[in-house]
């Protein structure tokens, strides 16, 4: 496979207080990044199940991306570290299935961090172009 | 993007009946669009797909039970700020994400169920983070509209900046005038209760119910309150190691030549001020705004005290915005303040042994370097913003900007208020503002503040979890998790059951999250709704 052509496309989880509105204030502040990631809001990181990121590479995602508060700043109290421990497990797991841990990414983006957020996920779709398609789409 | 061609292609996704494209589905047109929509075409969903949930969900939840829809029944797709907006350049691959993110949006829309929403109540009370001038401001407008304040200051008075100051633009008037007269007032008004030497030491709750931590001087308190409104201000920046700032006595910033001239303490013939100093640079893009008309008064003092005297002004541009300020700038002018614009390739210098003596600069007019006799140089620097506005801001979870002043919800639809409801932000901790601007602003947050607190009640989203009994297995895995002990387990017909108490729920879904049996999910973000939007991720 040609890996310029190889375009990703990642699922991302972004919290309703912090990574979403920092992707918002990307936007606002017109801060360009490739388009291959597609955000599904939650309230809290805190609620990303590990079965969504499992849901997520079935359905055919090469990536999952999740964006929480920075530790501390969570809207509700906690959620992120909750995140943070079902990323952990997921690290140790998804290898267990074929795909390499990498291709899962957890970030603290705070709500003005709108070129950080752009940053970070240029970078880690960076990262899945190197690691190539996931499962179906290789036999192609 | 192309917007028909993502009109066309979501038309013939299934369930959908109708789908148009709007302009503005934000202006009066789009909403009774949807309206006639609803209406028309007996719809029992509605999608929006344009910019973002976090500023314009409302407007069409409103829209949407107007025409006799459960506002739950409306989902919001981002296709501008999380789109058209950050892929300008790859317009086809944009409108391809942009038909993705529909899609998902549809998928989710269509295991949405109509929720109500309980009513919780608000303390009619609110705590002013600021006892400068903002901070009185808009303690004084909500005692006077009768609610209960707690004014919390950080120093050992009130007042804040406008202690240090001396006559304000454009009025000339004793800035102790107006700062006296505001802290009588203060005192005189018994709904109001003044914290001096007291730090905001943590923040709990929500809109209706913050519980807040003061610490005055060691000694801990607590408070309740229903609002909070952020006022507390900006610093001036010093200017370390510039234009002789630090090393010449005689090189002062615009705030403590007034503390000299308040005290009587100032003396000089040949006064030369420079502007925009640590200003629209590149690691400090932005215009402070208001310390133009600062030289600009200060110079017009000086010529005026000292008729003798002169007084130049070295500016890049000038800010004399609005009627008086213009009007003050000319008469400055006719006064015999000298403006000289330089060059920010080519900055001033200042030039002295022991003591500043003369300011060289290039005159951009005269195309030659000329010299300026200087008993004093005042450096014109912009407000920055405070050292603690991070610890604020963490502890209040409401962010700042790049430049680290608060970041209100949205400029033009929410301004003065920041998108966690029932928290407040006025004067120059928002953004360096002059003193009737920062008045103004306080009376506006204050009367932000007051809806909920008049009205005491809230109505938070619906947005909480609930439990599938037959399903819950009495685990207790979210009670653990649960960090507002929203979660009881209960024995009912001799089993356990998971119990979610729904005033408490604050709707993180962390609970959901942990579930082993999938019995306990989240209104509005269920596990079937988002595992729909991702199954929907590939068409």
């Amino acid at each position: 496979m040609n890996r310029d052509k190889f375009e990703p496309l990642i699922l991302g989880f972004a919290c309703n207080w912090c990574a979403y509105a920092g992707a918002d204030l990307a936007g606002v502040s017109r801060f360009q990044y490739p388009p291959n990631m597609r955000i599904i809001r939650v309230m809290c990181s805190g609620r990303v199940d590990p079965t969504f990121v499992l849901k997520a590479f079935a359905s055919g995602a090469d990536g999952v991306f999740i964006g929480g508060c920075h530790p501390g700043d969570c809207h509700y109290i906690e959620g992120n570290y909750k995140a943070r421990r079902r990323y952990e497990l997921l690290k140790k797991m998804l290898p267990q299935y074929g795909i390499e841990s990498e291709r899962l990414r957890l970030e603290w983006i705070s709500a003005s961090e709108g070129a950080r957020f752009a940053e970070v996920v240029m970078d880690f779709i960076n990262v899945i172009k190197e690691l190539g398609a996931l499962g179906k789409r290789q036999d192609q | 993007m192309n917007v028909p061609e993502v009109v066309e292609y979501v038309k013939g996704l299934p369930d959908i009946v109708h789908a148009e494209r709007n302009l503005f589905t934000c202006s009066e047109e789009g909403i009774s669009a949807i309206k006639k929509g609803i209406k028309g075409h007996n719809l029992n969903r509605v999608i929006v797909a344009s910019c973002t949930p976090r500023t314009h969900e409302p407007l069409f939840r409103a829209a949407c039970e107007e025409a006799g829809l459960n506002k739950y029944l409306f989902e919001f797709v981002n296709i501008r700020d999380q789109c058209s907006w950050v892929h300008m350049r790859e317009p086809e691959k944009a409108t391809q994400k942009a038909k993705d993110l529909i899609r998902m949006g549809v998928a989710k829309a269509r295991l949405l169920e109509p929720l109500e929403e309980v009513e919780t109540p608000v303390i009619p009370s609110c705590m002013v983070m600021g006892g400068g001038v903002v901070g009185m401001s808009a303690a004084l407008n909500l005692a006077e509209q009768g609610f209960e304040v707690h004014l919390v200051e950080k120093g050992k008075g009130l007042g804040g900046t406008l202690l240090d100051l001396y006559k304000l633009f454009p009025t000339n008037e004793q800035a102790s005038k107006l700062v006296e007269s505001a802290i009588q007032k203060v005192a005189a008004q018994s709904k109001i209760k003044a914290y001096l030497s007291t730090r905001v030491k943590d923040v709990r709750g929500f809109i209706g119910n913050f519980e807040v931590v003061l610490d005055q001087d060691g000694k801990e308190s607590e408070i309740k309150v229903g609002t909070i409104i952020v006022a507390i201000g900006a610093e001036e920046l010093k200017p370390v190691h510039q234009y002789g700032y630090g090393k010449f006595p005689n090189v002062v910033t615009q705030l403590e030549l007034e503390q000299r001239m308040k005290k009587g303490e100032f003396e000089g013939q040949n006064v030369v001020m420079i502007n925009c100093v640590g200003a629209r640079i590149p690691e400090r893009t932005y215009c402070s705004r208001f310390c133009c008309m600062t030289a600009v008064k200060n110079a017009t003092l000086i010529r005026e005290s000292n008729p003798a005297s002169k007084v130049w002004i070295l500016h890049r541009d000038l800010m004399a915005y609005g009627e008086d300020f213009e009007n003050y700038y000319r008469w400055s002018m006719e006064q015999g303040v000298r403006f000289i614009r330089y060059d920010r390739e080519k900055p001033p210098q200042v030039i002295g042994d022991g003591t500043a003596e003369k300011v060289r600069v290039w005159h951009q007019l005269r195309g030659r370097e000329i010299e300026l006799p200087a008993d004093m140089v005042v450096l014109t620097t912009p407000l920055i913003p405070r050292a603690d506005n991070e610890e604020i801001s963490k502890m209040l979870k409401v962010p700042l900007s790049e430049q680290g002043f608060f970041l209100e919800a949205h400029v033009k639809l929410m301004p003065l208020e920041f998108a966690t409801e029932g928290i407040y932000i006025c004067g120059s901790a928002r953004w360096p503002t002059e003193i009737a601007e920062g008045v103004a602003q306080a009376y506006g947050a204050a009367a932000k503040a007051a809806i909920p607190m008049r009205r005491g009640y809230v109505k938070p989203e619906a947005i909480t979890s609930y439990v599938n009994e037959d399903l819950c297995g009495g685990c207790g895995i979210c009670f653990e998790m649960c960090p507002y002990s929203a979660i009881e387990i209960k024995a009912e017909n001799g089993k356990r059951v998971a119990h979610c108490i729904t005033a408490l729920c604050k709707g993180c879904g962390t609970c959901g999250a942990a579930c082993p049996s999938g019995a306990i999910s989240m209104n509005h973000f269920t596990d079937e709704q988002i595992l729909a939007q991702i199954a929907a991720l590939t068409a």
